[in-house]
Parts: structure tokens; C-alpha cells; sequence
């Protein structure tokens, strides 16, 4: 069995005496798409917040990288450390630069050097702008690259972001509800454009949408976080069919 | 209260320079680089008014220097004259030791010394002596200090209002020191009676020109110089930081990093603003650092236009040649005409003096496809009746 690019292991975190994360085992292995489901408040904001180093675990570990020899501890870093470890992340509602233009938003993202003084002399190759370019294309914004972030529509700014994500070239992604606030077509291309990722990153993806989650785990594993821990994890029908899972829904909304 | 919250939670973006840029800098600097001071060597500008341009010119760089955190960094940062009086200070050092023996005790060490009853110089007042020290301390001293400050504020997270208190307690304490005689500092008197400077007698028009010039010049370098930042990826860090911090914290990079640069070089340009205002204004207190002189300095940089550098040299010179006129004018209403001005800015015209070439293009456009959609329309009603 080859080992996880992901660990997170007995990992608790507390908030003022609010468990949101309690005990919870979680492994990822590369290339993988993992989808996490869960009710409101079952702490799987959190979960993410605690990969990518906005906040620390109470106890517990969280490891990254594939190769037993040489893993990670990512509660020792920061936000911008793990992010140059090859960890991206999107958020819950689009964080783009609204005042930036599309094209100066990807400039922004693209994997580089981050130093002040490396910035101040900094250049875009040619290979860069093609780069460019290509993630323009790939989240159908290349008519648009002059505009003002702010000025795009909701789901535009969402496929954005994720142009902004995959301009980082990271191994491990973390989505956060992708398809908040999309149409239906848009939210189905995002499912294929993320079923297209999945094997040359591994992708952790946080979603509410039923339909979505179908589309998006067929090949792969659903997680399901209740009460900041793991309730059960499989395949999406078996996830689907289970009764602890339906109970856990039925008492908010049920599973469509 | 939106209109409010908005303002202050800053915006726009500018990257390259325009040509209607190009063309307003260039006019400008060849206005005052060249023809000001012309015009007053002819004797048509007098000498009072050029020295009074050449203060508001020291100002235009104070603005600067709150601009580039607060419209371009998203730092409302109150302690831009605590850095503008230490350059002066330093710069005032070096003057009070060019005085020499012609102070009124007669004394080899400044006249305030010999009222405390010092005799020999302070060891730490020996060094300016020299000019070239006093300039590299006019240099260094601030961006030290910033960088103190700034490791410890940016290093905690600390933000928004929280930050704007923390650099006005900053002067204010700074202030409160420097009024103390036993910091050796002239205490509330300052320096003032300044006579020479690199040998040139410091009140004679001649000297006061070549001051300005120097000013002009130096706020020249300095606008280009913010420009070119504004064009690198630098500046787009920059304003990605004013924007959206944690999206930038989250694709790598080291956020307090580029505010602490942002904040040392800001503290360097205001502290160049205080070096050139000392000499041209002839005295230094620390009145000059107290938290109401930060406060002037972010309403003239709203008033002139907030994240763009023109706006502040523009609102600088505007609301100081106001201030000058109306303290004259009307003594008492100058604090009310200064606090209303602010307030309308914020209201009604966010953007300040800068942008309203660009809303007078808005309007006259939208009035222009007003009339051409009410004379197309008239046909169609004509067609109408005819039809009926």
C-alpha cells in the first residue's frame, strides 16, 4: 500500500469550548479526488483551515508529502509555507483581487519565486504567458483577461479562482464548495474540470450540491464529517444507502 | 454608512501611466522645477511665496508617503509625521551646529544646551557635525524605526483601526518625548535661528531658491520612483495585500514582508519630506509630530486622491493653500472647513480632486446618449400616430 500524501491523524481542535474537530483520522493518496460531505457545523471548514496552516491543531498530526522518508509536519508552518509546499487552496466564497484585472490575478498566482525582492524585478517569461494564456482558455475567461475581477459574475470569480489554484501548480488542492453559487451547466463543467485534475493532483473537494458530489466522486471516495469527526467513507451510493449517514441528514435536509 | 465603510476599506488600481498622466507630471515639473523658480529670480513670485510652494512641495512628499500605505497597501498608518519630524530633527542637528558661536549666549554649543547649563557638546550631537552624517542619519533613523515597529505590528497580524491607533500612540509618545528638555532635543523650542547650510546663508533668497529646486526635484525622483514600484509585480502584491490578504497569505506569499517594506520606505520618503521642510521653514518643534499633523496628511492625500500618486501632491498643495488662505481669512473656521472638506470628499467624491476630469467625461457622455436616444425615439412616436 503506498503511503499517503495526506495525514492527519487523532487531530482535535477546540474553540472555545467547542470541539470542531475531534479525533479525526483522514488519509489521502496521491492523485486521488476525495469529496467530503457533512452537515452544517460539522467542522469541515475547519478541517481545511487546519491543512492549510490558518489554524493549529490541539493535538494530533498533520503530515504532508508521499514519501515516508521525508514527510512533512505542517503544524509547525504557517499559511504561506505550506502554500510553497504545493498546497492551494480555495475558498468557501471566491477570493479573487477585485480591483485586479483577470490577466494580473493568474500573474499574481503563477508559480514563482513570492520574495519582496524577487517581486520587484520580476518578469513574465514567454513560457509564463503561454502558461497564462492556456489557464485563461481552460476556465473560459481569455475574453475577458482585462476586466476587473470585481466586475465578473459569482461563478465567473469561482472559475477564477480555480484558474488562480491550478496557476500555483500545487500537488494537493483543497476546494471548498466549488459550485456555490453556479448554474447548472457551469457547476457540471466544474465537476469535468476537476474529474480531469484528479490523478495529476490530489484534490480534496468540499461540497453541499448532491448531484455534484455524484458527478464528481464516481471513481473516487466519500468522506462524511459529523461533528468534527468521520462518520463513515466509501463509495457514494454505499455512503449514499447508509443509515447513520441518512439519520445525520434527515434531522437537516435530506439527502437528494 | 456604506459610502463610509467603503472609502475606507480602499480600491482602484492604475498600473501603467497614462498619457494624460504623462502629460499633467511633465507640465507640472517643468512649472516648477523651471519656471517658478525663474520667475521668481526675475522678481515677479515673491520670495514668501516661493519659500511657501517649497513647503507645501515637502508636504506633497508626506502625502506620498501615507498614500503609498494607505491607498496602495491598505495601511491607514497615523505615524507619517512622527517620520517626517525625525528627518527633520536630524537635518535641524547638523543646522543649530552650523551656527557656531553666533547664537545669543556666544557659545561654540547651541543656545538651548547652554540654558541647561551644559558647557561642552553632548557626545551624541558631536557626529553632525558632519553633513553627509546627518543625511545618512536622516536616512537610516527612520527606516530603523519603522522596521522595529513594523516586525512587531505585522509579526502579531495586527490591522486596520488597530494599526492606525497603534502608530498615532507611537507619535504621540514619540511627541511627548521630545518635548522634554532633558532628551537634549531643544525640548518644546526645538531648533529654530538657523544660519547657515553648506556654507550658503540659509535666509537669503538665493539659498531659499536652491532649497525649493532641490524640493522639486527630489519630490520628481520620488514620484517616478513609486511609479516604477506601482509597475512591478511588487506594487501588484501590494495592492493584492490591500484587497484580499489572505488570498495573497494563501498563494505564498509572506504578507508582513511586503507591508514592512512598504512601511520603511514610506517612513524614508517622509523623513526626506521633514529634511527638505526644516531649512526652507526655519524651525522644528514637536509640535510638528503630533497625531493632528498625520490627520492633516490623510485628508489632504483623500481630498487629492487616494491610490494614485498625482492625487496626493495634487490634494497636498491644494488643501495647505486653503489652509494658508483660510488662517488668515477666517482663523476660527479653519478646523470646521478642513473636517467638512474631508467629509464631502468621503461623501460625494471618493476618488478626490484626481477624479473628476473622468466624472465630468462620465457625465457628459451619459447626457450626450441621453439626447441622441431621445431624438431617436421622437421618429418612432411620429411613426406611431401616423399608424394609428
Amino acid at each position: 500500500m503506498p503511503h499517503a500524501i495526506l495525514t492527519v491523524e487523532d487531530v482535535s481542535k477546540t474553540y472555545d469550548g467547542f470541539r470542531a474537530i475531534s479525533d479525526l483520522n483522514f488519509y489521502l493518496f496521491e492523485g486521488e479526488l476525495r469529496t467530503v460531505i457533512g452537515p452544517n457545523g460539522a467542522g469541515k471548514s475547519t478541517f481545511f483551515d487546519l491543512i492549510s496552516g490558518r489554524a493549529k491543531p490541539d493535538t494530533g498530526k498533520i503530515e504532508f508529502g508521499s514519501d515516508p522518508a521525508s514527510t512533512i509536519d505542517l503544524t509547525a508552518r504557517n499559511e504561506y509555507q505550506i502554500n510553497r509546499l504545493g498546497i492551494g487552496r480555495k475558498f468557501q466564497t471566491p477570493s479573487v483581487y477585485t480591483e485586479h484585472t483577470v490577466w494580473d490575478n493568474l500573474v499574481l498566482s503563477l508559480k514563482g519565486p513570492r520574495g519582496v525582492f524577487a517581486s520587484l524585478f520580476h518578469r513574465l517569461s514567454s513560457a509564463d504567458r503561454d502558461r497564462l494564456d492556456e489557464l485563461l482558455k481552460l476556465v473560459r475567461l481569455d475574453s475577458k483577461r482585462d476586466w476587473n475581477a470585481g466586475l465578473l459574475a459569482h461563478g465567473e470569480k469561482q472559475w477564477l479562482e480555480i484558474g488562480m489554484l491550478l496557476a500555483q501548480q500545487p500537488k494537493l488542492l483543497l476546494v471548498d464548495e466549488p459550485a456555490a453559487g453556479m448554474t447548472d451547466e457551469e457547476t457540471h463543467r466544474t465537476g469535468e474540470l476537476l474529474l480531469s485534475l484528479a490523478g495529476k493532483h490530489s484534490i480534496v473537494v468540499i461540497e453541499h450540491d448532491m448531484t455534484f458530489v455524484r458527478q464528481i466522486a464516481q471513481n473516487g471516495k466519500v468522506t462524511v464529517l459529523h461533528q468534527g469527526t468521520v462518520l463513515c467513507e466509501g463509495k457514494f451510493d454505499d455512503v449514499q444507502a447508509n443509515p447513520k449517514v441518512r439519520e445525520v441528514y434527515l434531522g437537516r435536509g435530506k439527502v437528494r | 454608512m456604506s459610502r463610509v465603510a467603503a472609502f475606507f476599506s480602499a480600491r482602484r488600481n492604475p498600473r501603467s501611466i497614462s498619457r494624460g498622466e504623462l502629460f499633467a507630471v511633465g507640465i507640472l515639473a517643468v512649472l516648477v522645477v523651471l519656471i517658478l523658480p525663474f520667475a521668481n529670480q526675475q522678481g515677479w513670485i515673491s520670495n514668501f511665496s516661493i519659500n511657501l510652494w517649497g513647503k507645501y512641495l515637502c508636504y506633497a512628499l508626506l502625502a506620498i508617503s501615507v498614500d503609498l500605505l494607505w491607498g496602495y497597501t491598505g495601511l491607514l498608518s497615523l505615524g507619517q509625521a512622527l517620520f517626517f519630524s525625525l528627518g527633520g530633527y536630524m537635518i535641524g542637528m547638523h543646522l543649530m551646529r552650523r551656527i557656531g558661536d553666533l547664537g545669543q549666549y556666544h557659545k561654540p554649543i547651541p543656545d538651548f544646551l547652554v540654558f541647561l547649563g551644559w558647557t561642552d557638546l553632548p557626545a551624541f550631537w558631536r557626529p553632525f557635525d558632519s553633513f553627509p552624517f546627518a543625511l545618512a542619519v536622516m536616512l537610516v533613523l527612520p527606516a530603523l524605526l519603522a522596521w522595529i515597529f513594523g516586525y512587531l505590528a505585522f509579526r502579531s497580524r495586527i490591522k486596520g483601526v488597530y494599526f492606525s491607533i497603534l502608530t498615532q500612540a507611537l507619535t504621540y509618545g514619540a511627541a511627548l518625548m521630545f518635548f522634554r528638555n532633558d532628551l537634549l532635543m531643544g525640548g518644546n523650542n526645538g531648533f529654530t535661528d538657523f544660519k547657515f547650510i553648506l556654507g550658503f546663508d540659509v535666509r537669503d533668497a538665493t539659498t531659499q531658491r536652491g532649497l525649493f529646486v532641490v524640493t522639486a526635484l527630489t519630490l520628481l525622483v520620488v514620484y517616478l520612483a513609486c511609479r516604477w514600484l506601482n509597475g512591478t509585480k511588487f506594487g501588484l502584491v501590494q495592492q493584492a495585500v490591500r484587497d484580499g490578504e489572505n488570498r495573497a497569505l494563501f498563494s505564498g506569499y509572506a504578507t508582513a514582508h511586503f507591508k514592512l517594506f512598504v512601511f520603511i520606505v514610506s517612513a524614508i520618503i517622509a523623513s526626506i519630506g521633514g529634511a527638505l521642510y526644516v531649512p526652507q521653514v526655519g524651525i522644528i518643534n514637536p509640535s510638528e509630530m503630533t497625531p493632528e499633523k498625520s490627520l492633516e496628511a490623510v485628508v489632504w492625500v483623500a481630498v487629492g486622491g487616494r491610490g494614485t500618486l498625482l492625487g496626493p501632491v495634487i490634494g497636498a498643495v491644494a488643501v495647505n493653500a486653503l489652509k494658508s488662505w483660510a488662517t488668515r481669512a477666517i482663523p476660527d473656521l479653519w478646523i470646521l472647513l478642513m473636517g467638512g472638506l474631508f467629509i464631502v470628499v468621503v461623501l460625494f467624491l471618493p476618488g478626490g480632486i484626481v477624479s473628476v476630469p473622468a466624472k465630468c467625461r462620465a457625465w457628459f457622455a451619459a447626457r450626450r446618449r441621453q439626447s441622441t436616444d431621445a431624438e431617436a425615439s421622437a421618429p418612432a412616436v411620429a411613426v406611431a400616430k401616423t399608424e394609428s
